[in-house]
């Protein structure tokens, strides 16, 4: 069992806790991930690491609240426990040697977007962040990014906050504008790394995205994280818990990837709404 | 007095019945049939049984004791050899290994061993509640990755020999192979939970939930105090056929299908992990893993399920009793059939239609046998304009796996094979020192008993060396 240490809603939808798990902790770097499950009989989800105290071992995620399993861990107070947290698991962000890289966050991926940003400026690489969200209340982390970053640009999908559009607009007006990066990194929906992707390509410039397929083990055992990269006129199957999660973006199959995603959905909603129905009822006696 | 030719055969559930349930197919021996089949051995001089065992359990003796109504004496005999006798009664391929040496087989049919050893350990499990005595420490310790059967065997000869065990698992709960891909239909859990609570009686740490190469290393391990490391880590990543299609929504490793299912609990109606239910269902594979998937999809609900394999009848590696149980349970094998192609739904005029994307069919192409490969089997080969389409909605490719990357990936020194499987000497030990390997991670993808040998090579080294 893992006690949570602390929990903080970063908006309605999203929010933070932070785990007691000090030999993941000992070891995550900045792209990692973790699986947990919240209860005995749960399901097995990955989360990306959004940072890490290694002198309280505490090790901190953020995430949406998006089905029964995301819903039941929302409802998990400091103090509490969880069943199972187990960690590090895929390869860290290669920053090595970076000297200036435009990160590219999107709505709760901006939570994984931002540890990678914090250790390129600590190892004095420059960092642009374009961070998007769909509006004013679903924004987190822009003070964090705000001290990560040389230059920080904020996007609403509705204009209700800071600047209006998607994150692809500034992110071309730069590279229209000359400005040079070693590589842009991509963290958030699998629909925006897409265009962030097509938007950066006539310019030659390299991308990497952080894919979050469904897992399982994720550590190399049962094959759903798979995706298909385009490699050399190829397609091969690559695997997100021990190849990943991060990959050249100008390889990865996005529409296939999208697809898989949505292979559950039905399922889930359903879920979703039962396990709402529970912590309804519990309320109301 | 007359010779018994035929072993007692084995009571089961009816087929009709048991495919549309995960309750145990085979119900064991009653104690009188036990002791009726126990008679049937010979007691030869020769003992050709114990060398037909890869963990070499004195077979005879545990007979002997049998034959005499001591059922716990027959326990104490088979288990100071194996450390997981409920599940080798369970799963072992006995008709190619102890029961194709016996004696009676030359004339008559074997001595039914492994049903034997199966009665002897659940009569164990249900009535000698005492717990096992725990042998003083001789103050070496060792670390085990992997909760598998090979771990496991090596946990439990070493713990008996006076070691200080750790277990390391990267799942959450101990078991390996034993509790992600076997189905409970073939091997109940709660039996694999007992061999645990044993080994853990015996004094054996479990650690779950540490993955070796990520959590923590080898490395480190032996900076923690181990004097040995025995890595049990298992087969890796499932292959796929590198066909069209394959990426379809519904297209499954069996590593992943068994694991929602017999891991995950899918297979309950109040579980938070989804599986594919119903429908049509091709498993792709002839081994013991595609009749698992296939009998799991069965009693998942599915309305018909096929076996596609490549070769005939005869190259078909599975065991034969569980190809024979599939037949009864109505699973219809469609050999000397090739997948050449996996078929999707795709609506042109809605790109947001839910069903975009999920398997519809899966094309096969027919095979004739050829001249011997390296192995002696007759090669596959595929007959041109032959392909037809078998309507499904899910496809569960059974055709091996490649050995995980994470500990070679993190442990210097550590020398494997083109194929990435761990090298060992015969005595288990890699190009580390101290460090020592078996079962799947060194071999690929193999049997339970075979694994629980290698467990057993590599306990044996570890006495000798810190003797």
């Amino acid at each position: 069992m893992y006690r949570i240490l602390s929990r903080k809603e970063l908006n309605p939808t999203v929010t933070q806790l932070e785990i007691e798990a000090p030999l993941v902790a000992n070891k995550a770097k900045a792209g990692q991930f973790i699986i947990l499950r919240v209860t005995e009989d749960g399901e097995r989800i990955p989360l990306t690491i959004a940072g890490t105290d290694r002198k309280t071992g505490a090790v901190k995620i953020i995430f949406q609240i998006v089905g029964s399993t995301t819903e039941k861990l929302n409802h998990k107070k400091q103090g509490e426990f969880i069943q199972d947290f187990v960690g590090p698991l895929g390869n860290p962000t290669d920053i090595a040697g970076k000297k200036r890289v435009c990160i590219v966050g999107g709505g709760v991926g901006c939570a994984i977007a931002l540890p990678v940003a914090q250790a390129c400026k600590e190892q004095g690489t420059e960092v642009v962040s374009i961070i998007g969200f769909r509006n004013k209340d679903l924004l987190i982390l822009e003070d964090e990014f705000k001290a990560a970053s040389e230059k920080l640009v904020v996007m609403t999908d509705d204009g209700s906050y800071a600047r209006h559009g998607n994150v692809t607009v500034p992110l071309k007006e730069m590279l229209e504008a000359g400005e040079k990066f070693d590589e842009i990194i991509t963290i958030g929906p699998l629909i925006m790394m897409k265009f962030v992707t097509l938007t950066a390509k006539p310019f030659g410039v390299p991308v990497t995205a952080s894919m979050n397929p469904i897992m399982i083990d994720g550590t190399g055992m049962c094959g759903c994280c798979r995706l298909t990269l385009n490699q050399d006129g190829k397609r091969v199957t690559r695997f997100a818990c021990v190849d990943g999660p991060d990959f050249n973006a100008y390889e990865i199959d996005f529409d296939e990837a999208m697809s898989r995603g949505r292979m559950y959905i039905p399922f889930e909603r359903k879920a979703h709404e039962e396990t709402c129905n529970l912590f309804k009822k519990a309320e109301e006696v | 007095m007359a010779i018994n030719e035929k072993m007692h055969a084995m009571p089961v559930q009816d087929p009709k019945v048991r495919a549309r349930n995960f309750n145990e197919v085979a119900l064991g021996y009653t104690h009188e049939v036990a002791l009726e089949e126990a008679k049937r051995c010979l007691h030869c001089k020769n003992r050709p049984c114990v060398e037909g065992c890869p963990v070499n359990i004195s077979i005879p003796d545990f007979i002997s004791c049998l034959k005499q109504d001591d059922i716990e004496g027959a326990y104490e005999v088979i288990n100071k050899s194996s450390s997981l006798p409920a599940v080798c009664g369970r799963v072992c391929p006995q008709e190619t290994q102890c029961e194709s040496r016996c004696t009676m087989g030359i004339k008559f049919e074997p001595v039914g061993i492994g049903r034997l050893e199966r009665f002897v350990a659940d009569w164990h499990n249900e009535n000698c509640k005492k717990a096992p005595k725990k042998v003083t420490s001789n103050g070496h310790k060792v670390a085990i990755i992997g909760s598998g059967p090979s771990g496991l065997t090596c946990a439990g000869d070493l713990v008996k020999a006076g070691f200080e065990v750790t277990v390391y698992e990267a799942l959450h709960t101990p078991g390996g192979v034993l509790v992600y891909g076997i189905p409970e239909f073939r091997l109940p859990k709660t039996i694999v939970a007992k061999e645990v609570n044993t080994l853990k009686e015996l004094g054996v740490a479990f650690v779950t939930n540490a993955v070796i190469g990520k959590t923590l290393t080898i490395d480190e391990l032996f900076e923690q105090g181990n004097e040995a490391v025995f890595i049990g880590s298992g087969a890796g990543l499932p292959n796929f056929m590198g066909i069209p299609g394959e990426s379809f929504k519904g297209v499954y490793s069996a590593n992943e299908f068994l694991t929602r299912s017999n891991l995950m609990k899918a297979f309950r109606d109040k579980c938070d992990t989804p599986i594919m239910k119903g429908g049509k269902v091709v498993v792709v594979g002839g081994g013991n893993v595609a009749m698992d998937a296939a009998r799991t999809a069965l009693r998942l609900g599915a309305e018909k399920v096929y076996i596609v394999y490549r070769r005939s009848m005869t190259e078909l590696p599975a065991r034969r009793e569980e190809v024979e149980h599939a037949e009864e349970e109505g699973i219809e094998f469609h050999l000397l059939r090739t997948p050449v192609e996996i078929l999707g739904y795709n609506n042109p005029d809605n790109p947001r239609d839910e069903r975009n994307g999920f398997v519809t069919g899966c094309k096969v192409m027919k095979m004739e046998l050829g001249e011997p490969d390296a192995k002696g089997r007759r090669r596959p080969v595929p007959v041109e304009g032959s392909e037809y389409v078998l309507d499904c909605d899910t496809v569960v490719i059974a055709i091996g796996t490649s050995p995980n990357p994470l500990i070679k990936n993190t442990t210097k020194g550590l020398e494997v094979n083109p194929h990435g499987g761990i090298i060992v000497t015969e005595d288990g030990l890699t190009s580390r020192k101290n460090v020592y390997a078996g079962g799947d991670a060194v071999t690929g993808a193999a049997t339970v008993i075979s694994a629980m040998g290698a467990g057993k090579v590599a306990a044996r080294s570890i006495i000798e060396a810190f003797k």
